[in-house]
């Protein structure tokens, strides 16, 4: 199991444990946080699962980002450095400690 | 002694457990709600991702358990009554109660109308045959799937988003695929003709048979199994297994029974209210009759419907203004959607679809209203802002694929 730190939008902080397998997206689905829209069912068609990675372990490094990635978040208007469609994100256990923040609503 | 039954009843009750009716359970408790609700669905299933069965499901890449559009427990958690496996029947308006398909009354004080539709049937002669598959939900497809191992050919009858996406999933397990479509074009309900070309070539460069302006005229049939379709075009295709995907039929009956207005659909205003007191009506059986003026089948249409009517049960009346987008998966293509192109009286290409990388842009009286774009999620994200606006840009800048529709924008 690997715990998850995620803030929602009204800046509260929440931990759950994730499954390992399945993306951040469906981690954060299934935990019940509504927030996060996911509304393509995590086939990368939306942008609606928008989260910041705010921190993961110094020696992991996330899967690189896709140039449709990469285009579909530059459609928000709150991309920043730390963007990720979260969809896109296996978790995995070397993810041990991840902290994630649910990007506002476009 | 006999007693009198007490009668179920909820503040709200929404009827259909899909996309559109689970948004909408999930958005009363959000924005506040406090009364009881009922959310009653057909299907045996928790609400789940319907688009997902005529790709990653039935394709085997997605096992169901990752399909559901909420965790097992969140509806009891939020004091949502979900009850399975249960159509209603009638709608009485006066007494506001609704009857079940096991004869029960349940009374509402809102009812949100969410049930969807019923895949239109063939009614040609052989249409009871077995081996006939539709694509609506988890059963239909199941049954399919179950069936697939043994079918070395298939015909898919219906050259729209489902048969295409099942007839690209099919010729990924090897069956040999035949689509016959009634029109001269694949897609030609909601695409234009470069995208319905193109979606046609790469179809039969994967090896699908393509008939167009075909129609089915019998299914034939051996021992009670399907062996073929006859086409009146004298034509017999042979097919171990039919796909049909010839679209949907609203399911409202029972609130066209009870007086609502409509027809196709059941008509609503910009507050998914229906000519009913208390009733809505959203998703794919809505047609909202100002705005866009027709019934749209997607998944963000219902869901933002959805909230929609439950914004206009808490006391907020908030007309739904959302521009509307669509995706569909075909082997390697991805096309992505934004507008409505209902109406158009231009089309203006972007890029090359020999690339396989291209946008279709809409115009109506010379404002961009609708993008398909293919493998171009750029376009897509820049495009949205185009179609907001109804942006009015000349066409020979549109189709310069060095300038950018970011740029464009701000003309």
């Amino acid at each position: 199991m690997t715990t998850i730190t995620l803030k929602t939008r009204d800046g509260s902080v929440h931990e759950f444990e994730g499954r390992e397998g399945r993306s951040l997206m469906e981690n954060i689905r299934d935990a019940g946080f509504e927030e996060l829209v996911a509304m393509c069912g995590g086939c990368m068609s939306c942008a609606t699962c928008h989260v910041y990675i705010d921190n993961v372990p110094a020696d992991v490094k996330l899967p690189p980002m896709s140039v449709d990635e990469d285009e579909l978040l530059d459609g928000s208007d709150y991309r920043q450095p730390s963007s990720r469609l979260s969809c896109q994100v296996p978790l995995v256990a070397a993810l041990r400690g991840i902290a994630v923040t649910i990007a506002p609503e476009d | 002694m006999l007693q009198e039954a007490a009668r179920e009843g909820y503040d709200c009750i929404i009827v259909g457990a899909g996309h559109g009716g689970a948004q909408a359970a999930a958005s009363l408790r959000q924005f506040g709600f406090a009364g009881s609700i009922a959310l009653i669905g057909a299907e045996p299933e928790m609400p789940y991702d319907r688009p997902a069965l005529s790709k990653d499901y039935l394709a085997g890449k997605k096992t169901f358990d990752r399909m559901y559009l909420r965790p097992t427990d969140f509806w009891s958690a939020r004091n949502i009554v979900l009850r399975r496996g249960r159509r209603v029947e009638v709608v009485d308006p006066s007494s506001k109660t609704i009857t079940l398909d096991d004869s029960t009354n349940v009374s509402y004080g809102s009812l949100i109308w969410a049930a969807g539709g019923a895949p239109r049937a063939l009614t040609c002669d052989g249409h009871n045959l077995s081996g006939i598959f539709y694509i609506r939900n988890k059963a239909d497809c199941d049954a399919l799937i179950a069936a697939l191992p043994k079918a070395k050919s298939a015909v898919v009858i219906g050259g729209g988003f489902i048969g295409l996406e099942a007839a690209a999933i099919l010729r990924g397990f090897g069956t040999e695929v035949t689509v016959v479509e009634a029109l001269n074009r694949l897609l030609s309900r909601v695409a234009g003709e470069p995208v319905s070309r193109f979606y046609e070539q790469e179809h039969r460069r994967h090896g699908v048979e393509i008939r167009l302006s075909a129609g089915v005229q019998s299914i034939a049939g051996k021992n009670g199994r399907v062996s073929g379709v006859r086409l009146n075009t004298g034509e017999t295709i042979a097919a171990d297994l039919l796909i049909v995907g010839i679209g949907i039929i609203p399911s409202v009956l029972p609130l066209l029974i009870a007086g609502a207005e409509g027809g196709n659909g059941v008509n609503v205003d910009e507050f998914c209210r229906t000519s009913l007191a208390d009733i809505y009506c959203v998703g794919d059986c809505a047609c909202m009759t100002r705005g866009s003026g027709i019934r749209i089948e997607s998944v963000q249409n219902a869901s933002d419907q959805a909230i929609t009517a439950a914004r206009a049960i808490c006391g907020e009346l908030k007309p739904y203004d959302a521009v509307p987008w669509f995706w569909s998966n075909q082997y390697d293509l991805k096309l992505q959607t934004i507008g409505l192109n209902a109406g158009y009286d231009a089309t203006i290409l972007r890029g090359d679809p020999a690339t396989r990388s291209f946008s279709l842009v809409y115009m109506k009286s010379g404002t961009v209203i609708a993008l398909d774009c293919i493998n171009m999620p750029r376009d897509y994200v820049q495009g949205r802002k185009l179609v907001e606006t109804g942006a009015r840009i000349d066409p020979t800048s549109l189709a310069d694929t060095s300038l950018s529709l970011k740029d464009l924008v701000r003309q």
